[in-house]
């Protein structure tokens, strides 16, 4: 059964269109919930959804759209009544607080006239119009939303600059100011290291992996993917590295960012190297470990905390410690089950950069890694939703999240495809990345606590053994809290390793071990 | 400013999309704004960004100043012809921007025919009809004679009218009196009680409430105004309170006149028995302290919004005496049994003076005994007037809303405001039947029609757009620029 119900002039923002999308497909039992603004990338989705091309006439972007299947009537009736109650809760008033909810920028000001930060998600072609008018009134910025232009986000940022503040992103997903997580960020404790990011998990890793060693993060400044670029030319990166050299609780600045231009890299690490405090910099993929004068450079997210932490501490960063033993224990354990065909790798990330570096990490030592999201194009998958051989997925690439939300909010379709993966009878390990804190699903282990199971059942059957591999992107302090976490994981059957780096590391011995065997 | 001065801050938050993230951060105990964002309005692009020759906030600021610190008084009572300048015995003033008989609606044509039979310019309907349409009776805004009249709002020669005085500016504005609820000419009713009771109020209403005013002396209607909003009026659809206090102004000294009792109790009982009363009072109050602002040189400030049924019409301070007109809106609201919406003539009357100045529905939050004509509960009265400080350029310092913490109402609504915010004035109003002299058959909710304010702010564009010196070409400097 289908149904889809047009709403005129309804207006309301896409991001929480997308909850209500999942909340109503999960409480109301349907095979598919669409809730969507009528905008023609939205009609398209629906009509792969076997909404007839008749059934939008005269549908516009400022109307809202309903679209439902399920198995019976019933199930859609049930989910219709649940959508008023839904909506209402995407407006949820803050106890005790100031019920209005300002229209303009102006009110909002009058209303919070401390307001230091603008944080901006709104639909991108909007985004900008926004920031710059906060931007003209004295205000940082943090901009979420994606699909801002170039040339806006260049000329934003140089007006930030002349002004003498922060605009984080476009499409910034994590950002630590003051101690206080922003968008998609974790619950650190304060402290010395001040964090300059490009990549929005890549700071979430680092600033997780500098608590789990004992130390605090001062502030994470996000600057969006694009800043780096030869366009952009790093002009927050060059502004938070400022910022955080004349910061008096800084001691220690890390910069985090898949590998820029040359050019811009050679800027950044000259300025880094002469901002007068320690610091390292970690382009996600050169692996080199080296440093020079006061700036070193890690090869891993993992390396880039530990290397911060011991320059905090006075101590000179020495590589990353393992227990050789512990992993071969591991190693050991987990093949000693496996079947003689069972020699490849599927890795499904939630995080860019994490399955970015779990690429670079494991194809010098394992031989090619396919992916949605590798650079070459040699190993670039055709079809993203069929693996072949050793491969790593970001499920969070824009390929899987058109009209439907991340996987860090919506970890179903990770699920999903761990079920299809554990099919193939080649495959030895699933490499999984879960990462937590504020903007992530209530509970990430839970929800793929069956598909882990099942996974590793689905194996047995064939006589086999299925090794899952884990690492949690978290802390104590997380809402999900990390120990609740990492048990549930555990009693799936995962293995859970500390960092992205750890759980890299471990696959690379069950898979030199598969290679040998076979 | 410098990024590393926020480090010391404590963070404060204004977020703009997903609510999610707000609630986050209230976790953390980090204080939010959320917005309640919305795509840009249709055809509201580039406002703003045209340079212009004047100071347009300054202008906007002197506009409002002038506005705010308007002192209305109500100084007597007269007649039209005696007091309205430029009334003649074949004028009739109405509400709204100017209409010709030819395009007026049900309850305005109606109460055309009722003023002439009560001026006795013609014996019959039909003569009357005749008469409007020939041409000899000229018809002009009540508007563009310092006078304003709630519904059809005509007003005759030998009207009785309320003269307010603005003390500050010394300018005057002028209203007919209140003819009570139900067959009524300003919803169109011309039957004889309707004429027999007009001649009741030009006889003895008006002469008697004269008289009281001599000896009570001029009163201050900005001050009553003030109480009657903490007594639960919003100055527009609830005028209780304000007649209440009327009466007990003039009680005191109306009963003191050599007038028989009898007639004296006549005309207690009819104030008392017409809520209403003090519509006609608060609306030249907002008339004389708009009219102050009109003419201020670059301002955006609205001085005007009326109807008459058929079109909706608005005038800005900086472009003084030019109506900016678009089709009148179906008002949405609650209608007494037997009625509804195919029923209701279209928007009508100059009482949404009382919004331009500050009050009625911008003043909604003060009002909660009416909230059931906005939408049913206090928080949506609260809603709608918070939303009207988006437009607006000021507080009022005399007129407070208890349930906002005292808060000044919302008032001198930024024509630029209403574009780039998308928020169009909310105007609390009555509704009249379309048919004429049936009366009003309910009450809500209306906005003036987008129309008026893009045709406005292209007009003040023309007007106000930087020009390159010298060759007098109108050609923008931006276009220059690119």
């Amino acid at each position: 059964m289908q149904r889809l119900v047009v709403k005129k002039d309804q207006y309301r923002d896409s991001v929480s269109l997308m909850q209500l999308s999942l909340e109503l497909k999960e409480g109301a039992g349907l095979e598919e919930a669409f809730v969507a603004m009528g905008v023609p990338a939205n009609r398209e989705i629906l009509a792969k959804m076997g909404i007839s091309k008749d059934q939008l006439d005269g549908v516009g972007p400022n109307d809202l759209l309903i679209a439902l299947l399920a198995e019976d009537d019933a199930s859609i009736e049930k989910a219709l009544l649940a959508i008023p109650a839904l909506m209402e809760g995407t407006c949820a008033q803050p106890e005790g607080g100031e019920a209005y909810q300002p229209r303009t920028l102006e009110q909002a000001l009058r209303q919070l006239p401390q307001a230091n930060l603008v944080l901006i998600s709104n639909p991108g072609p909007y985004a900008s119009g926004e920031a710059r008018r906060a931007l003209e009134k004295g205000l940082h910025v943090m901009i979420f939303s994606d699909n801002v232009p170039l040339e806006e986000e260049i000329a934003l940022k140089k007006l930030a600059q002349q002004r003498g503040l922060l605009l984080m992103g476009p499409d910034c997903g994590t950002a630590l100011l003051n101690g206080k997580p922003l968008c998609f960020a974790n619950v650190v404790p304060s402290g010395a290291i001040g964090i300059v990011g490009a990549s929005g998990t890549g700071i979430q890793e680092v600033s997780c992996a500098i608590a789990r060693l004992g130390e605090g993060v001062s502030q994470a400044i996000g600057t969006g993917g694009r800043d780096l670029s030869r366009e952009v030319g790093g002009l927050m990166v060059a502004e938070g590295i400022k910022a955080l050299a004349q910061d008096s609780q800084t001691q220690v600045i890390v910069v985090i960012s898949k590998p820029p231009a040359p050019e811009v890299a050679k800027r950044v690490t000259d300025q880094l190297v002469s901002c007068g405090k320690p610091s390292v910099v970690c382009f996600i993929g050169e692996k080199q470990q080296s440093n020079e004068g006061t700036l070193w450079f890690a090869g891993s997210l993992a390396m880039a905390a530990s290397s911060a932490v011991a320059l905090r501490r006075g101590e000179t960063p020495g590589p990353l410690i393992q227990d050789d033993n512990l992993l071969e224990r591991i190693a050991t354990e987990e093949t000693s089950g496996m079947s003689e065909k069972q020699r490849f790798l599927r890795g499904l990330y939630t995080g860019g950069t994490l399955a970015d570096e779990a690429i670079c990490l494991l194809e010098q030592e394992v031989g090619p890694i396919y992916s949605n999201i590798h650079k070459e194009k040699e190993f670039q998958l055709t079809d993203p939703t069929r693996s072949r051989e050793n491969t790593i997925i970001d499920l969070g690439d824009d390929y899987f999240t058109r009209g439907k939300p991340h996987p860090m909010i919506d970890p179903s379709g990770r699920a999903t495809r761990m079920i299809e993966e554990a099919e193939d009878p080649e495959v030895a390990v699933l490499l999984l990345d879960l990462v937590l804190g504020y903007g992530s699903h209530p509970d990430p282990a839970g929800a793929i606590y069956s598909a882990v199971t099942g996974a590793k059942e689905a194996a047995r059957a064939r006589g086999g053994h299925l090794a899952v591999i884990a690492s949690i992107t978290g802390t104590a302090g997380d809402p999900q809290g990390l120990q609740r976490q990492r048990e549930t994981l555990e009693r799936a059957g995962c293995r859970v390793m500390a960092s992205n780096w750890e759980a890299a590391t471990l696959v690379e011995r069950i898979l030199q071990d598969r290679a040998v065997r076979s | 400013m410098s990024v590393v001065d926020l480090f010391g801050q404590s963070l404060q938050v204004i977020n703009i999309g997903l609510e999610s993230f707000a609630q986050n951060l209230r976790q953390e105990r980090v204080p939010v704004v959320q917005m309640d964002w919305r795509p840009p309005a249709a055809g509201a692009e580039g406002v703003g960004e045209t340079p212009l020759r004047i100071d347009r906030k300054q202008a906007n600021r002197e506009a409002v100043d002038r506005l705010l610190r308007g002192l209305p008084v109500l100084t007597g009572v007269s007649t039209a012809g005696a007091v309205i300048p430029g009334m003649r015995k074949d004028l009739f003033l109405h509400a709204g921007p100017p209409i010709s008989w030819e395009r007026m609606c049900g309850p305005m044509r109606g109460a055309v025919i009722g003023g002439i039979l009560f001026e006795g310019l013609a014996a019959s309907e039909e003569d009357a009809e005749q008469l409007a349409a020939s041409g000899a009776i000229a018809f002009e805004p009540c508007h563009e004679h310092d006078a304003v009249g709630p519904m059809a709002g005509v007003t005759t020669w030998s009207m009785p009218v309320w003269v307010v005085e603005n003390r500050t500016f010394g300018n005057r504005a002028y209203c007919t009196l209140n003819e009570g609820l139900g067959k009524v000419l300003r919803y169109g009713a011309y039957a004889p009680p309707v004429i027999e009771h007009l001649r009741w109020m030009a006889e003895e209403l008006g002469p008697v409430l004269a008289l009281t005013m001599e000896r009570h002396g001029p009163l201050d209607l900005r001050a009553l105004i003030a109480q009657a909003l903490q007594m639960g009026d919003e100055g527009h659809n609830r005028s209780r309170a304000g007649t209440s206090l009327l009466i007990r102004e003039l009680a005191p000294e109306l009963v003191r006149l050599k007038v028989k009792r009898k007639k004296l109790s006549e005309v207690l009982r009819f104030l008392h028995s017409n809520d209403h009363t003090f519509l006609n009072l608060s609306m030249p109050s907002a008339k004389c302290m708009l009219d102050a602002a009109n003419g201020v040189e670059g301002s955006s400030m609205l001085v005007t919004m009326t109807r008459n049924g058929t079109d909706f019409g608005i005038r800005l301070a900086g472009l003084p005496e030019r109506w900016f007109t678009a089709p009148a809106n179906l008002v949405r609201g609650l209608y007494f049994p037997g009625y509804s919406e195919s029923d209701a003539a279209l928007d009508i009357g100059d009482s949404a003076i009382t919004e331009t100045a500050g009050l009625g529905g911008f003043a909604m939050a003060a009002a909660p005994a009416i909230v059931q004509f906005v939408g049913g509960t206090p928080q949506d009265a609260l809603r709608l007037t918070q939303e009207m400080y988006e437009i607006t350029l000021a507080e009022s310092q005399s007129w407070q809303i208890p349930n906002l913490g005292f808060r000044g109402t919302p008032s001198g609504i930024d024509l630029f405001r209403v574009l780039t915010s998308g928020i169009l004035p909310s105007i609390n109003t009555g509704i009249a039947h379309k048919d004429p002299g049936v009366g009003m058959i309910g009450a809500g909710l209306v906005q003036p029609p987008w129309n008026c304010f893009q045709s406005a702010y292209q007009a003040y564009v023309q007007q106000y757009a930087a020009t390159l010196s010298g060759n007098g070409d109108n050609q923008r400097i931006k276009e220059e620029k690119q």
